[in-house]
């Protein structure tokens, strides 16, 4: 789970990391009186979207030539006029594909004057399984650009989770970001209480970029972005209390809340399958085979006849979808379960596109019999390369 | 011979009495008579499991592994705990020294597997998983989920992270006549127990493993890091024909992918890298994921 710029820092501040003063606004009309509560007199006005590149982003109503979505702003007058231009606007950057996210929210910042931009972020570094800090000078751009350049400019430090941020750790960090006098002082304190808020909150990325080094020498936490594991939130009401619904795929958020695995995609085959890898090689031989999917969804192991039922639901609210590929090899999820999901969810919602069913493994006959006797109009088919040919020859041929 | 479970592996259940342990643990006693041995409940010890079928077999119930472990002389445990005490299950299966561990259980959170991989570090037991669908050995030894009725006792070794994809190649190896030694399904997180190369390590050493299979999926670098071992392995003449896939060449970067490890991020676990990094290791990599047993057949005819 993704939340916004303004939630991270505040979460940051609670476990005394450095950041700026700043309000939150949601309407234009607040903007004054949450600059008059910052010092001033450089305000930043920040887009508050679940995206990066917010910086160089452009607004879609706006004059090309307009600013992008976080702006400076050296009076109050300037801070309101650019709340009137972002809010409500739609912001188009790198991240986040040319139909862009809708500005709701606004983080009005305390400015701050930069020496240095630094990068810093902290994530599960999976080939030793501990959390592993990575840093470099080159921080306030990105990161992946950084990486394909100059390699030899990150550095990474896996933490050892019986100990935490030792001094010694901490001391390397400082001299990977080649910090100084108070700047280091510090970044001794600001490493081991980052790494406390990545672990007790259950993080599974925080990426500060920039940490910035400012002209007084101190380190500030300048941007952030915070991820949290999906499955550990059942202990993190707080957390799971800053969810921005409007930020995700209204298909996708029906899905999370019947537990299901999916990811809205633009193709036009809807598919359900169940297990990961399975439903990710669903898309990829939909694909070999010259169409699209639609979608990502694992119905998971225990799954529920209501769930199965949800599931198919979702698919076929999908306006895009015009043919259905059932996909199942049945371990710990029995074909039954399936067949019976299936067939009272178009019961329910009736079926105007193509399906093909393909079930294996666990009571795969007993499957089979209830989608026969059902009298739905189904294509069956004996294999993943036969589902996957039927399916979208059923689509292209309807076109 | 197959590797890490056999018919002489005796095996307790963590999570026996609920309706996951129940289902797989009737399917196990069923299969070739797999040796499960005990179950695990801290508030039903002294009690005794019953399938509920009719005739069938009972276990009896212990409140801890360490006790369930002394008194069945078992090497294996299983764990169906669900996900918020499954980490603790696994540190109790380690403390108890349980030689191999299979964790079932899928949405661990990862802070928490990070702690039991510590763990795991300083000791003597093997954990397979989690999110996993465990381990089978035809004809011999099923622990964890997968439908016993697909395999073939054969020279396949199968290694998967995708535990529905591990079925694909073991049911196409036996309709292709090939049947399997093991299959492994090491399963789909970011921080588990075991990885590709430990699995592919046994199998080179296996004598009746004449061949095998490995299916990947987008996200962190165990392929490639396994295609490296194979390739260091060929120079020292070890190998095996190998056929391959790689789930998730459509998957859009930044998105999880249902498995908390299948994800693309920072531009690094993409499909393309580990396909290449496979290919030239030798592997035959399918493009489809419904040709994993054809595959293996052309390479085995050269």
């Amino acid at each position: 789970m993704n939340i916004h710029e303004y939630q991270a820092k505040a979460v940051l501040k609670e476990f005394g990391a450095p950041v700026a003063e700043g309000v939150a606004i949601f309407s234009a009309d607040e903007a004054e009186a949450a600059a008059k509560k910052l010092p001033g007199p450089l305000w930043v006005v920040k887009s508050q979207i679940h995206a990066g590149g917010r910086g160089k982003g452009k607004f879609k109503e706006l004059p090309a030539d307009a600013k992008g979505g976080v702006r400076l702003a050296f009076s109050l007058d300037e801070v309101k006029a650019h709340a009137r231009e972002m809010l409500g606007h739609t912001l188009v950057t790198k991240q986040t594909g040319d139909a862009g996210k809708v500005v709701n929210r606004l983080y009005i910042e305390d400015g701050a004057d930069i020496e240095r931009e630094l990068y810093l972020s902290i994530l599960v570094d999976r080939t030793v399984g501990r959390p592993a800090f990575v840093v470099s000078t080159e921080g306030g751009m990105d990161i992946e650009a950084v990486a394909e350049e100059t390699p030899e400019k990150i550095i990474t430090l896996p933490i050892d989770p019986d100990t935490g941020v030792t001094a010694a750790d901490a001391g390397k960090l400082c001299d990977a970001l080649e910090l100084s006098g108070a700047a280091r002082e510090d970044g001794m304190t600001l490493f081991p209480i980052l790494h406390k808020a990545f672990v007790e909150k259950d993080m599974s990325l925080l990426e500060v970029n920039p940490l910035i080094v400012m002209k007084d020498g101190r380190l500030r936490v300048l941007d952030a972005k915070v991820s949290f594991d999906g499955n550990a939130l059942f202990r993190h009401d707080d957390i799971f209390a800053l969810r921005d619904e409007t930020e995700e795929d209204a298909k996708e958020t029906e899905a999370s809340k019947h537990d299901l695995a999916y990811v809205a995609l633009d193709g036009d085959i809807g598919c359900m399958v169940n297990g990961a890898g399975l439903a990710m090689a669903t898309m990829d031989i939909i694909k070999l085979y010259g169409a699209e999917p639609a979608n990502f969804l694992d119905v998971g192991g225990g799954a529920s006849k209501e769930k199965v039922t949800a599931a198919f639901k979702i698919i076929t609210s999908d306006p895009k979808v015009k043919g259905i590929l059932v996909n199942i090899f049945g371990g710990i999820m029995r074909c039954d379960v399936i067949a019976e999901g299936v067939v009272a969810a178009v019961k329910e919602v009736g079926l105007q596109v193509p399906l093909v069913v393909r079930l294996e493994g666990t009571n795969v006959e007993l499957g089979k019999k209830i989608i026969n006797e059902s009298g739905l109009n189904v294509i069956a088919a004996d294999d993943l390369d036969d589902a996957a040919q039927k399916i979208v020859k059923a689509v292209k041929g309807g076109a | 011979m197959s590797i890490l479970v056999n018919k002489d592996t005796k095996i307790i259940v963590q999570g026996l009495t609920g309706k996951t342990g129940t289902f797989h643990t009737e399917q196990a006693l069923e299969y070739y008579g797999t040796k499960m041995v005990a179950g695990v409940h801290p508030k039903k010890g002294g009690e005794t499991w019953s399938s509920g079928v009719e005739g069938a077999a009972e276990l009896p119930i212990f409140a801890s592994v360490g006790e369930a472990k002394e008194a069945t002389g078992a090497d294996a445990s299983v764990i169906y705990v669900p996900p918020a005490g499954a980490g603790a299950a696994i540190i109790e299966a380690i403390d108890a020294e349980v030689p191999f561990i299979v964790c079932i259980t899928e949405g661990i959170p990862v802070a928490d597997m990070i702690k039991v991989k510590a763990k795991l570090d300083k000791s003597r037991s093997r954990l397979l998983g989690p999110n996993c669908p465990g381990i089978l050995t035809p004809e011999e030894c099923k622990i964890g989920i997968m439908p016993g009725s697909i395999f073939k006792k054969g020279s396949v070794g199968v290694v998967s992270r995708s535990g529905t994809l591990t079925y694909e190649a073991v049911f196409q190896t036996s309709n292709a006549g090939l049947g399997q030694t093991t299959a492994v399904g090491i399963g789909g997180d970011p921080v588990k127990g075991t990885e590709f190369i430990d699995v592919l390590e046994m199998f080179l050493a296996d004598d009746e493993t004449k061949s095998m299979i490995m299916i990947g999926e987008i996200g962190g670098s165990a392929e490639e890091e396994a295609a490296q071992f194979l390739m260091d392995e060929a120079k020292k003449g070890r190998s095996k024909p190998m056929a391959g896939f790689i789930a998730g060449r459509t998957a859009p970067p930044g998105r999880t992918m249902g498995h908390a490890g299948a994800v693309i991020s920072g531009g690094k676990g993409g499909a393309e890298d580990k396909i290449a990094a496979m290919e030239e290791a030798g592997i035959r990599v399918s493009p489809s994921p419904a040709k994993l047993g054809e595959t293996l057949l052309e390479v085995l005819k050269g």
